[in-house]
């Protein structure tokens, strides 16, 4: 029996960790707070006053929401490729033992290992060399590689914890393959699947690096914050924009959370 | 007779589904190949392929007068990476990464202390979503956060002024190298920001490798005479250690490729990720932006290579 005493953290602990969490959290609270200012010129602190009339502004602007639907489309198709592709993967690697099994995960997770720089440096120089314009599906292209890895994780940790006597009792009740994965398998990744495409649409909505290196002209949502903070022009309507993307990213994590909590894998360990 | 037995045990299937399904379960290689073929082909061929396509150019050169690329073997554009004024950028770079990671060290580690040995419960799923929303928030909106604190006429400075403690910020500003105008185009402003950014994932890998460490072992610890420093010496520290290099890898990897924090927030010196982006944009001299990135490479290399020899990647 532990005493009460041995339980209890120690006060410098308590605070060091608080001051930690605090340094997390307090600099995206202040983008709420940015939102409602009504300094238009500077980042003056604290704001001259409160209003809401820039969600008002934002919401009439045509570019904030072509940059909104293009990163959607683009997050939702690259979603789908890589839930595809992940999922693919995670079952060969996780249900069959193969030679070069090892090389496959590291392969699927050099997208990310590696900086983001270069993995949109060489796509772009790819493009260039085979002659591909950039557009819509070149954005595309470059997201759903470095999804991939979220849903393989999300895929392959499930994959482990489904015993393999379901499947041969699946099988032994006559069963084929594919009424075993309708039935029996897909059930049982379902939740996991759906956490990890949550997780790489959140990903692709918020991504940049690899998007400067692919896209042309047209600009994804994290693209037009990026111009905004090189050269800022509207600062109001950043500063709600800013609050929106926090918004949006934030319900998939949740979601992805939820629906992966009583797994013994972490949902986003390695983003 | 053998016939007739091995179609009671295995009848034949009618339906196109089921005889595809036993087709496969007879050759599971064709299932294997059907199941990695796809993602295979997208990840060796189009990306491992550009990545080698790219690497290639880094041994090409550029000609001086034309501004085209000439395609022949070469190590000139590596000669050109290793001038003073590129080391410099690379040392900086290295410098940054190596100082982001050790204060992202000491920041994370009472968190995931906390959250693995005193946190239970719905405490510790708190914890974990603490960590976890700014880790995946937006890395823009977050970069975009410090620009309204670090601004001149943001809150940190009316912070100072409200202690009197303007003189102090203005006495750190007037330092040589870490000094500037104001926080917002400092190194010290691009060393926060760092932190900021890429501390968050360095305390789940801490976290996992702290929750490992058995209670008995401390207990241990303490009952022949050791002190609440000494445990954490000589016993907390080295095993939690796997933790630490397995969330600094992240750290160092992120922090040696970002280029758009310093470029926001920061003095006009280069890091990596800026000259590569500079080098493949303005200058069009893909051959030395592609040196560049092999820089990063190289390095990440020889530090996945330590990791592993300190068995980091038991911790991820």
């Amino acid at each position: 029996m532990r005493s009460e005493k041995a339980n209890r953290a120690p006060l410098g602990l308590k605070i060091a960790a608080a001051v930690g969490l605090a340094f997390m959290h307090l600099p995206i609270l202040l983008i709420f707070l940015y939102a409602f200012t009504t300094e238009e010129k500077s980042y003056q602190f604290p704001p001259p006053g409160l209003t809401t009339q820039w969600f008002a502004v934002a919401w009439d602007r045509p570019d904030v929401w072509a940059a909104l639907t293009l990163s959607v489309k683009v997050a939702a198709i690259a979603t789908a490729a890589a839930l595809v592709l992940g999922t693919l993967c995670a079952a060969a690697v996780s249900q069959t033992r193969f030679f070069g099994r090892e090389t496959v995960s590291l392969l699927v997770i050099l997208p990310i290992a590696l900086p983001g720089i270069i993995t949109g440096i060489a796509l772009r120089s790819a493009f260039s060399m085979a002659d591909i314009p950039f557009s819509f599906w070149t954005i595309v292209l470059g997201h759903a590689t470095f999804c991939i890895v979220v849903v393989y994780n999300n895929a392959v940790a499930r994959f482990r914890r489904i015993s393999g006597s379901l499947i041969e009792a699946s099988m032994d009740l006559g069963a084929d393959g594919f009424q075993t994965f309708r039935y029996v398998i897909l059930p049982n990744i379902g939740t996991a699947l759906l956490a990890g495409g949550m997780l790489a649409f959140a990903l692709s909505f918020d991504e940049v690096i690899v998007t400067t290196f692919t896209a042309g002209q047209q600009s994804t949502l994290p693209i037009w914050m990026l111009e905004e903070l090189i050269r800022p022009r509207q600062r109001p309507v950043t500063n709600v924009v800013a609050m929106v993307v926090v918004i949006v990213t934030f319900l998939p994590i949740l979601g992805a959370y939820y629906l992966t909590r009583d797994g013994d894998q972490i949902a986003g360990a390695g983003k | 007779m053998t016939i007739v037995a091995e179609s009671i045990i295995l009848p034949e299937r009618r339906s196109t589904a089921g005889r595809l399904s036993d087709f496969f379960w007879r050759h599971p290689h064709v299932l294997l190949a059907i199941l990695l073929g796809p993602p295979l082909l997208w990840l060796g061929l189009v990306y491992l392929g550009s990545l080698f396509a790219l690497l290639l150019q880094s041994f090409f050169s550029i000609d001086e007068f034309s501004g085209l690329i000439n395609y022949e073997f070469t190590l000139a554009t590596y000669r050109q990476l290793l001038t003073d004024a590129n080391l410099d950028i690379i040392l900086r770079t290295v410098t940054m990464a190596a100082l982001v990671t050790l204060v992202s060290a000491v920041i994370a580690f009472p968190i995931a202390y906390y959250a693995a040995r005193y946190a239970r419960g719905k405490w510790k799923a708190l914890f974990y979503l603490a960590v976890m929303l700014p880790l995946w928030s937006s890395y823009l909106v977050k970069v975009y956060a410090w620009k309204l604190i670090l601004a001149k006429e943001g809150i940190l400075t009316w912070f100072f002024e409200k202690l009197n403690l303007l003189w102090l910020l203005d006495a750190w500003l007037a330092l040589p190298l870490v000094g500037g105008n104001s926080l917002s185009v400092s190194y010290t402003g691009t060393f926060i920001v760092f932190v900021y950014v890429w501390m968050p994932f360095m305390i789940l890998p801490i976290q996992a490798a702290l929750e490992r460490v058995p209670q008995n072992l401390i207990e241990a610890s303490s009952d022949l005479g050791g002190t609440p420093a000494q445990t954490f010496r000589y016993v907390l520290f080295p095993l939690a250690l796997p933790g630490i290099v397995a969330g600094s890898i992240f750290t160092f990897s992120l922090t040696l490729g970002d280029y758009i924090i310093p470029q926001i927030v920061g003095s006009s010196r280069l890091f990596i990720g800026q000259a590569v982006y500079a080098q493949q944009g303005t200058a069009g001299n893909i051959p030395l932006a592609a040196a560049f990135t092999v820089v990063p490479i190289v390095i990440m290399g020889a530090y996945l290579w330590m990791a592993k020899r300190m068995g980091a990647f038991d911790a991820l």
